[in-house]
């Protein structure tokens, strides 16, 4: 039984990719991850304020009251050398991640500007990253800002970021462009060669207690899978790009499903958080077992079978399939039965 | 050999040596001279090596006593030592330099010399603390410049080593410490060549070894300690021909000449003058001028001011002498004259038979005592002195003395013109960034060109909005001139509101450039602008550039630093440079300081550079005055005749013409004068909002600089109150319901700090960003901000009778008698002080540390510690660093004298019984006893006076004593756990009634930031770069081991109500007691806006566990342990890593951080453990 999967130019020995979480900020649960037969990794995010602001900071407070006093020039020793300042830690980490693993190393990279921080991106691969991850999530505050701007940011940002590197580049998109489609083209006219769909958003709450606006990061469900599978779907076959479907891949047959909607390859956070790195094994073996009681010899084989172009039923993947979709609901599943 | 130039200030230029040839460093910070002992422990934190291959060991040490004591055991161990230091620290070292001495032990001390605490300690520069050692038996060397100072460090040494007599190298403090001067490098080859191997083996073959053990430190009888002391008169004779010797063989190597005695000036001089120091330079380019205009003068720099040689001295005199003057920078009261005076007197008489000329008139005079101004019209005044035929002797110069009348005059007017020179004065508001912009400047045009510089900081005496002035000069020539530039070719004001208070145009020449960093455009900068400002410009033809630099910092990324923009301005429009390749250079410079931090910070420095050239222009100068702007007074409301003509001058920074006739004469100051200041420095101002507010009190009781008061009064009283003054129902059982509330601040006070809006629990219930106060622009509500306070203080006080003083939120209605002290925006220690002030301010006497507290308490020219509406407040003084508790002590056995002394006087008086015994009987524990007793002795009072008794007029003397006072002994943590601890353990153990108040701020702050024994593991502090590993002294439990004693660890920001209750008992109980008080300080390196929060998160991770330790509960069988916090809550990370001085050792090196974090957790966990355990022990005690 074939699992490989071909993704951003590289041969996975099956779909399932770790994606930026905790888990992937140490060498170690790397390690862990590609014992249990995780095929790649995406590292944790390094953030354009991690590379901007900490300087800056350390630079601000080491001298923002220096030269004010005649008894104290200074207040803190600053002839000092920084050798773990994150941007560089994350340098080494990768350099570290590369040795001890045989799996590809997707380096990831979190900003919003076209600044200075996307020289990173060279330093990423230079430090030996096999392909990088940009992860764009801009939420425009301005309402005189038109959808056309904002988009041209995000096309000139991964222009920028693709001419400092010759390694694969890819996308990891959010769901609220007018139309997806349309920017994962334009992603690709611009150099990408990889499109996670999607991301998985930080939320916004109120906390009660302290009358605060306030972040969290979500666990995603299987509920949350849908949008991951209509895109695949729909963008299957149609971009000289690869696909990974995220948010929402918490099973063998999630992976399944998002394989057979068109994806090359799958990326897990929240169930590795909640279930931990032996779930990876858990997956796959549900995987296989599938395949055989399906009779399927590869992921190839089945890759897009169901997407907008091979499937049976084209009206579920657009608007009006939702009265369909409701008459098909099954209580004792969250999916409607047409997928199951 | 090509010489190879640096830019580095004296401090450095002395540290790059002694680094190098010595192998133990035992310091302590003391201003002018921690600069060398940071320098050192920098060098060897890199891992520097010394000429002999090894890294120098570093060690900071508990006192200047304690540095000595370390580096006469180093040089018994056989190590080559230093130790550098100034000013009362070199006092304290005098015991062990007699010793040094004594024994014969080489080694160099380097002194950057400072004033002695007499009248009022100054931390300048004069001679008075090496003329205080002249006789322990070192040898006295002086250096003029930073070239001299860089040069003489590694004479000393090898003259040291093969006479065996130690040395005091010294250098003026700030004149030459903190100049940045070009100069050229000593290589090592030449420090090799220097230090003859075979002295430094000879050095180590006298250590004290168990392998040829020998004896010394006996004690000597009177038959033969006599004798012994004589026994090293050869080596002393012999010092003068070594050191000679040493200076030619420097010649040789370094082609730098230098002499015992240098002479200078005409050969056939008439009139001489004679002096050491960084004067001498200014002496010398006088002479140069006098010399060429035909004058027959000359003077003499002293390099060995003991061993005096005589011969050496008579030999370079010029045999036309006919008078000498001899300069002193320094004061002997009492004295017949002044230390060089008197030997340059006595050479001269004892080689009377043999002088080549005859006996000349000479005279002493003193100068330039606390870095005063020493002139070339001062000197030129003490040349025309020599020429009268009776010159006045024992003269002062630089000052108006109109009471003994020994100052010369001199021609203010006269300035040495010298046309090599460019002189560029530029005025900047501390922490801008414009000093560290010039030294950048001085070492880009020191580096890259043929010129020399000079570069010389004035600072402010404030620690918030000071204003910083930077002399800088360039010429072909070295630049003797060590006075401030009294005539400027460029003026450069970077913050314009400067000229609404001062005319700083006053010092440029005409056809000057002006440039000036300024908010407003083009088009309305010159109507802007005070008149006088205006009138300098036209009357001067001055060339006016402006550009908004905070604009152009901001757009490139820097925030408020417009450092690289002014720079840049400099170099486009001084022309000292070509424009391009000052352009070029600044870049280069950027590359070089930033380069190492990231591409990141060079980029946006980059980018300034180029924003401001797009940005800077050249203003066009109408032909008249337009504007209507009149400078502001320096001090506002009704001052007397002593704020007029003291403290006003030297507000306005003209505190040199204030004779002596109108200074106190012996240091006492009036107290509350910040008030009169109103120092406009805030750009942004709490503004209270009455709707919102919750009456907590809270943003009261943290602001630093008692800004911020609340008061409640009857409604009836607001009728005339300004129409923006708002107030609301009181909240409270002590109040009526026509009481009213309002929360008022002090525009004009007010830093601008904003603790106040972070510490305020209530939200406004619209809009939940703001606060029940809130920060707004200073500027527009200025007017009506000085209407409400106005009408604020002129609304009583409420009565202190009616609050407990014991609630937190009670106790902040009470009258701070401690304000708008100099201290930094955001401090942490002010807090408490203002607390102690509002609680006792009315019976308070206080003994003050060194330290922040004493500056912001005690520096000239304003005073924030005030009086109460009835004349009675806290009396302060401060004595030294070390001796700060035996001080409050010696209050407290006066006290104690005097009130024993009024109680058996009113014992034997014949009057009432019953009243006599109500007095005497008193208790008077809380401020209502107090007032009651005060009551009593005012009736006693009225008696006394009407009396014919001597035991009645006796009495009257000290009547006063009768009632209770409050003795406080406050100070910060280098003083309390570190130099001032043996004093203060002493004081803790005599069971006397004084308080105690440590400002704990884990590092000496006032230096900058060295470590002490408070610092916590893991924080970076100077000598502690890479982390203070060791665990912080628990001060607490040691007190509390004594069980006499009142103990509390208090956090204003963690429990408001513990730390009044701490106060309170603390004062109430009848011993000694001591109160550590966690304080934020800028050394902790984040914004202080946010003090109290780390506050509390320092509490709340166990790092600064908060409880109070009373034995006036175990003396009525209770527990006398409260814990005021419930155990560890939150990791040491969430307190540790939101500060920089924590943070920068995870960037510096990960696993030595993590190694740290451990550490704190288990420290957090075992101070749990102590106090708990500590808590059930005297639980057990109860029980049994």
């Amino acid at each position: 039984m074939d699992l490989s999967t071909s993704y951003l130019g590289f041969e996975l020995k099956n779909p399932l990719i770790a994606s930026a979480s905790p888990l992937t900020s140490s060498p170690e649960s790397i390690k862990k991850l590609e014992d249990n037969g995780i095929a790649a990794v995406v590292l944790h995010s390094l953030f354009e304020e991690q590379i901007n602001h900490e300087l800056q900071q350390l630079d601000h407070f080491l001298f923002s009251h220096n030269e004010s006093y005649a008894e104290a020039i200074d207040y803190l020793p600053h002839e000092v050398d920084f050798e773990n300042l994150q941007a560089d830690h994350y340098l080494k980490e990768i350099e570290e991640i590369k040795r001890s693993i045989d799996i590809p190393v997707i380096a990831s990279l979190n900003g919003v500007s076209s600044g200075g921080w996307v020289k990173y991106a060279s330093k990423l691969q230079e430090a030996g990253a096999d392909a990088l991850e940009l992860h764009i999530s801009y939420i425009p505050t301005d309402i005189d800002m038109d959808s056309a701007t904002v988009e041209k940011m995000y096309v000139d940002t991964v222009s920028l970021v693709k001419e400092h590197i010759s390694i694969p580049l890819t996308v990891k998109m959010n769901r609220y462009f007018s139309n997806p489609a349309n920017m994962a083209k334009r992603f690709v006219e611009s150099g990408v060669s990889g499109l996670t769909l999607f991301d998985n958003p930080v939320t916004v709450d109120i906390d009660l207690m302290t009358l605060s606006s306030v972040q969290k990061a979500q666990i995603t469900t299987s509920r949350q899978l849908s949008e991951s599978l209509r895109w695949c779907g729909i963008l299957y076959r149609k971009l000289p790009c690869s696909l990974c479907a995220g948010t929402g891949v918490h099973t063998g047959a999630d992976v399944l499903k998002a394989v057979i909607s068109g994806a090359d390859a799958v990326s897990l956070a929240s169930v590795l958080l909640m279930k931990g790195e032996k779930e990876v094994q858990e997956i796959l073996h549900f995987i296989r077992h599938w395949m055989e009681e399906n009779e399927y010899q590869s992921i190839s084989q089945m890759k897009g079978s169901v997407s907008l172009e091979h499937t049976d039923n084209p009206s579920a993947y657009e608007r009006s399939s939702y009265m369909s979709a409701l008459q098909n609901f099954d209580r004792d599943s969250d999916l409607p039965r047409r997928f199951l | 050999m090509e010489k190879r130039f640096i830019t580095v200030d004296g401090n450095e230029a002395v540290a790059r040596i002694a680094h190098k040839i010595n192998e133990v460093i035992a310091i302590y910070p003391i201003t002018p001279s921690s600069p060398m002992g940071e320098y050192s422990d920098m060098y060897s934190a890199k891992g520097e090596t010394n000429i002999f291959g090894t890294v120098p060991q570093v060690y900071e040490m508990q006192s200047e006593g304690g540095a000595s004591g370390a580096i006469h055991g180093a040089l018994q161990g056989g190590a080559l030592a230093t130790t550098f230091t100034a000013s009362q620290g070199l006092l304290l070292m005098i015991p062990n330099m007699y010793k040094i001495a004594g024994e014969l032990t080489p080694t160099v001390f380097h002194v950057a010399s400072r004033s002695l605490a007499a009248q009022a300690l100054s931390i300048f520069g004069d001679h008075q603390d090496v003329m205080g050692v002249r006789q322990t038996g070192f040898a006295l060397f002086a250096s003029n410049s930073v070239q001299e100072a860089h040069d003489f460090a590694l004479i000393a040494q090898a003259a040291s080593l093969r006479s065996r007599i130690p040395f005091l190298h010294f250098f003026d403090g700030f004149r030459t410490s903190h100049e940045v001067s070009k100069i050229v490098q000593i290589d090592q080859g030449v420090m090799k060549q220097m230090i003859d191997t075979e002295l430094v083996n000879l050095h180590k073959q006298r250590a004290l070894s168990p392998d040829h053990p020998v004896l010394r430190g006996t004690s000597q009888n009177p038959d033969v300690y006599f004798q012994g002391r004589e026994t090293v008169n050869p080596y002393y004779q012999a010092v003068p021909g070594i050191l000679q010797k040493e200076m030619d063989k420097f010649f040789e190597l370094t082609g730098r000449e230098y002499r015992l005695f240098d002479y200078v000036g005409a050969p056939d001089a008439d009139e001489v003058i004679v002096l050491m120091g960084s004067g001498a330079e200014a002496v010398e380019e006088s002479v140069e001028y006098l010399v060429a205009k035909g004058e027959k003068v000359g003077m003499v720099k002293v390099r060995l001011a003991l061993p005096f040689d005589i011969r050496a001295f008579i030999d370079v005199l010029p045999k036309t002498l006919k008078a000498i003057a001899v300069l002193d920078r320094t004061k002997e009261a009492g004295s017949l004259g002044e230390p060089l005076y008197h030997d340059v007197v006595a050479a001269l008489f004892e080689s009377r038979s043999t002088l080549p000329f005859a006996m000349p008139k000479v005279i002493g005079g003193r100068y330039g005592l606390s870095s005063k101004e020493f002139t070339p019209a001062m000197i030129l005044a003490i040349y025309k002195e020599l020429q009268k035929s009776s010159p006045k002797n024992h003269f002062t110069i630089g000052i108006l003395d109109d009471v003994t009348h020994s100052s010369l005059t001199y021609d203010k007017d006269f300035i040495l013109e010298n046309k090599d020179q460019f002189q560029a004065i530029f005025y900047g508001l501390g922490s801008d960034g414009t000093v560290g912009a010039n030294k950048n400047t001085i070492k880009i045009i020191g580096s890259e060109t043929e010129n020399y510089a000079q570069g010389y900081f004035v600072y402010d005496s404030k620690k918030s909005g000071s204003m910083t002035t930077s002399h800088v000069r360039f010429g072909k020539e070295p630049i003797k001139s060590t006075y401030l530039i009294q005539k400027a070719d460029f003026i450069g004001v970077h913050q314009g509101v400067f000229l609404e208070k001062f005319n700083l145009l006053d010092s440029i020449k005409e056809g000057g450039v002006f440039l000036l960093n300024s908010r407003y455009p083009k088009d309305r900068i010159w109507d802007k602008l005070p008149r006088i400002t205006q009138k300098q410009i036209i009357d001067k033809r001055l060339k006016f550039y402006a550009i908004d630099a905070y604009s152009v910092a901001k757009a490139s990324g820097m925030g408020s630093r417009i450092n690289t923009v002014m720079q840049t301005c400099f170099f486009a429009i001084s022309g000292i440079l070509p424009k391009e390749e000052a352009i070029e250079k600044i870049k280069q410079s950027i590359q070089k300081t930033y380069g190492k931090k990231g591409d990141l910070i060079v980029e946006m420095n980059y980018q300034a550079v180029d924003h401001t050239l797009k940005n800077l222009f050249e203003v066009e100068v109408p032909i008249s005055i337009t504007g209507t702007i009149e400078l502001q007074p320096a001090l506002k409301g009704e001052l007397d005749s002593f704020s007029r003509e003291v403290i006003q001058k030297i507000t306005e920074y003209k505190g040199d013409e204030i004779p002596v006739s109108k200074m106190p004469a012996d240091g006492t100051w009036p107290t509350g004068t910040t008030q009169y200041e109103k120092r406009n420095i805030a750009a942004e101002v709490p503004v209270w909002d009455s709707e919102t507010c919750i009456q907590c009190n809270k943003c009261v009781s943290v602001c630093p600089h008692s800004v911020i008061r609340s008061k409640v009064f009857d409604i009836g009283l607001v009728g005339n109150a300004p129409e923006t003054f708002t107030y609301k129902p009181a909240k409270g059982k002590m109040f009526t319901e026509n009481d009213v509330f309002n929360i008022s601040v002090a525009v004009e006070d007010c830093t601008g700090c904003a603790l106040c809006v972070e510490v305020c629990p209530a939200k406004n219930k619209s809009q939940t960003n703001l606060k029940a106060i809130n920060m707004q622009p200073q500027l527009p509500i200025r007017e009506e901000g000085i209407k409400q306070w106005d009408y604020f203080l002129s609304l009583p006080n409420v009565d202190r009778a009616l609050l407990d003083h014991n609630d937190f939120k009670q106790s902040q209605f009470l009258e701070p008698l401690f304000e708008f002290s100099g201290a930094c925006p955001g401090c942490g220690e002010t807090p408490y002080i203002k607390l102690a002030s509002q609680l006792f301010g009315d019976r308070m006497v206080v003994a003050n540390a060194t330290g922040c507290s004493s500056i912001y308490g005690g520096n000239l020219p304003t005073t924030p510690w005030k009086k109460n509406s009835e004349g009675r407040g806290p009396a302060w003084s401060n004595s030294l660093f070390e001796d700060n508790a035996e001080f409050g002590l010696g209050f407290r056995l006066a006290i104690d004298n005097h009130e024993k002394n009024a109680r058996d006087l009113l014992k034997s008086l014949q009057i009432d019984e019953v009243f006599k015994n109500e007095i005497l009987d008193a208790v008077q524990k809380g401020e209502g006893e107090i007032n009651l007793q005060r009551k009593r002795v005012d009736d006693l009072k009225k008696m006394l006076v009407l009396m014919d008794d001597e035991g009645a007029k006796a009495l009257l003397e000290v009547v006063d004593y009768l009632v209770k006072k409050s003795v406080w002994i406050i100070g910060g943590d280098g003083w309390a756990y570190d130099i001032g601890y043996g004093g203060l353990d002493h004081v803790l153990a005599s069971g006397k009634n004084v308080n105690i108040l440590v400002l704990d701020t884990q590092v000496y702050s006032n230096t900058g930031g060295q470590q002490s024994k408070a610092t916590l593991t893991g924080a970076v502090a100077k000598f502690a770069a890479g982390g203070k590993a060791a665990a912080p002294k628990d001060l607490a439990a040691m007190a509390i081991n004594y069980q006499h004693v009142y103990v509390a660890k208090v956090s204003l920001g963690a429990n408001d109500k513990a730390t009044v209750k701490a106060f309170m008992e603390a004062e109430q109980y009848d011993g000694p007691s001591i109160i550590i008080a966690y304080s934020h300080c800028v050394a902790h390196g984040y914004d202080l806006r946010y003090g109290m929060e780390q506050q509390k998160a320092a509490v709340d991770c166990g790092l600064w566990p908060i409880f109070r330790f009373n034995p006036e509960l175990l003396q009525n069988g209770e527990n006398p342990l409260i814990l005021d916090y419930k155990g560890i809550k939150t990791d040491v990370k969430e307190f540790m890593y939101k500060e920089t001085r924590f943070k920068m050792v995870e960037k510096m090196d990960k696993k030595r951080a993590e190694g740290f974090l451990q550490t704190a957790r288990e420290t957090a966990q075992s101070y749990y453990q102590r106090y708990t355990h500590l808590q059930e022990q005297f639980d057990h005690k109860e029980e049994k």
